[in-house]
């Protein structure tokens, strides 16, 4: 049986008194997109962070693409791509200077470079925009220019922190047919959102609560959950978060 | 004015509303009325002007040409004449993160020139409805998306306005936060209070009595929500099938059906005839895997999507 893409066992984070992950053991598939459900202040963020080597876990262990973030952070980049709400672009470039900047902070090079930036004008639809400032251009191109730019150097896991905030419904139908497209050719997709909706997108959903998981399953078996027919996936979250005894308020 | 529009005593009237930034044009000759009571929504895809709408309207931007009446008022003329009755909460609502969630409410109160006899009720009104009672003195920068986005409501009702105008309200929130909002505003609403909002969540829009679909600067349709998902063409089919990519193209590609996107783990497929519906589809996948063809009820976003034209 070949190795999870991703992995957590009894992944714990502390900071000070407060347990902001509790205890968090799942694991997602290769080429699977794996939906991360939850609260502000859930512990979704913290998870994220420690999987891509950014913080290291208090207790517990992680594999991620056969790397443990804690202890190989510097190789795991390399294969792994990240894109947060706020967006890893800067305004102030042109579009063609934001895939340069790429290129080299990932070090893609020379004839795959010319490829991979061809391919992100193309994924984008940014042929012949190369010369606007990032900052002038839709939300909703700025997200998938966003997205081109954290898997240009072709990471086998890709982690997505709210990718579709506050665009429409035409540009995130559009963002989610790229991530699909990326699933389809293997690669591992990691997305937390707020939004039921995005989470429709998802193979499987992993909901959780005060730091802890308090459900794993497809939409249809969370669906199931709850004995009112149909109900949806906004009600299934908000009915088991309640049952846990509310979300942390603050 | 005559009679008949008297009688349907608009809060909200938009004649030949244009608003140009140089060259671009951002709101092309808008007309609608929005009346008292309603929970009025405002949808379009981004750049379709619904900020730019909502600006002109709080006063805060002034038309390029045509009117903007709002209780009584041409803004345009007048940007200050409706602002102690109309509230508006923009993207980035104005909320001082080193004050406390009191203190940033008092600040409101100041700003409003809210009677200090009237406080006590109000502030012991917008705690209950928000459940920020407990949070008073917490910085308001310390507090969670969802927290900040029911202060920053408390903070845009506290002079009691008649119209509340709000910038994609539910930004960021999440579910539970969403709800609570949305119980304030369903609530504010039955009090009396006219809401105008723009959302990019269509499931939002569905909630409103009317629903405004902008696209370009201009108003593509305006009604119900119930009304305008009845006016999709064809019907719309739930498809399961994989691969799912290859299975919409080989559907784009088949005659008699008109639009397919993905949609979640599902295909959603117009077709021109439902009777037909299955045996078109399921001919146009032949050796795809296909898990079930089933009619469904079109949502408000399927229909934007539809009036939009996007092929996506």
């Amino acid at each position: 049986m070949s190795e999870a893409a991703i992995q957590a066992r009894e992944l714990t984070r502390r900071f000070g008194d407060f347990v902001a992950v509790d205890h968090a053991t799942f694991q997602v598939q290769t080429g699977q997109v794996f939906g991360f459900l939850g609260p502000n202040g859930a512990g979704k963020t913290t998870t994220i962070r420690m999987l891509t080597g950014l913080l290291p876990p208090s207790s517990g262990v992680a594999r991620v693409a056969g790397l443990d973030p804690a202890a190989e952070s510097r190789r795991l980049r390399g294969r792994l791509g990240y894109m947060s709400q706020l967006f890893s672009l800067y305004g102030d470039l042109t579009v063609a200077e934001n895939i340069d900047l790429f290129g080299g902070l990932y070090e893609v090079t020379g004839e795959r470079f010319r490829a991979r930036r061809a391919w992100v004008l193309e994924m984008a639809g940014l042929e012949g925009q190369e010369k606007r400032l990032t900052a002038e251009l839709p939300l909703g191109w700025k997200q998938r220019l966003a997205l081109g730019c954290a898997v240009l150097h072709e990471p086998p896991i890709l982690f997505l922190d709210e990718p579709t905030s506050g665009v429409d419904p035409v540009a995130r139908r559009a963002f989610w047919d790229l991530i699909d497209a990326l699933a389809e050719g293997g690669t591992t997709v990691l997305v937390s959102t707020h939004y039921m909706e995005e989470a429709e997108y998802c193979n499987r959903l992993l909901l959780m609560n005060r730091g802890r998981v308090i459900a794993e399953g497809t939409p249809g078996e969370l669906r199931a959950r709850l004995e009112t027919p149909d109900a949806s996936l906004e009600d299934v979250f908000v009915e088991l978060v309640r049952r846990e005894g509310g979300a942390v308020v603050g | 004015m005559d009679a008949a529009n008297v009688a349907y005593d608009p809060v909200v009237r938009l004649s030949g509303l244009t608003r140009r930034f140089g060259p671009l044009t951002a709101v092309d000759g808008l007309e609608l009325e929005v009346r008292r009571g309603e929970l009025f929504g405002i949808v379009g895809p981004d750049g379709a002007g619904k900020t730019t709408t909502l600006r002109i309207l709080a006063g805060v931007l002034p038309p390029s040409g045509g009117r903007a009446e709002v209780l009584g008022v041409d803004v345009g003329a007048d940007p200050e004449g409706a602002k102690p009755r109309v509230a508006y909460m923009a993207q980035r609502f104005g909320l001082y993160g080193d004050l406390t969630v009191a203190e940033n409410l008092r600040f409101y109160a100041d700003l409003y020139r809210v009677p200090r006899a009237a406080r006590p009720e109000r502030l012991e009104r917008l705690y209950r409805f928000s459940n920020l009672g407990p949070f008073t003195d917490r910085l308001a920068a310390n507090l969670s998306g969802g927290m900040k986005q029911k202060l920053a409501l408390s903070c845009a009702l506290i002079h009691e306005p008649e119209l509340l105008l709000l910038d994609e309200p539910t930004f960021g929130v999440d579910p539970i936060s969403r709800r609570e909002l949305w119980a304030i505003l369903r609530e504010m609403n039955e009090r009396g209070v006219t809401i105008v909002l723009t959302t990019s969540y269509l499931d939002e829009a569905e909630r409103c009595h009317r629903v405004a679909m902008l696209h370009q600067g201009r108003i593509l349709d305006l009604d119900t929500p119930a009304r305008l998902q009845a006016t999709m063409h064809g019907s719309l089919l739930a498809v399961r099938a994989r691969p799912a990519r290859a299975a919409r193209d080989a559907l784009r590609a088949t005659p008699g059906v008109r639009r397919a996107s993905l949609f979640g783990q599902a295909l959603h497929v117009v077709v021109d005839e439902a009777a037909d519906g299955e045996v078109l589809v399921r001919a146009a996948l032949g050796s795809m895997e296909v898990d079930g063809v089933e009619v469904i009820r079109p949502s408000l976003e399927d229909v934007f999507i539809e009036r939009v034209g996007a092929d996506v």
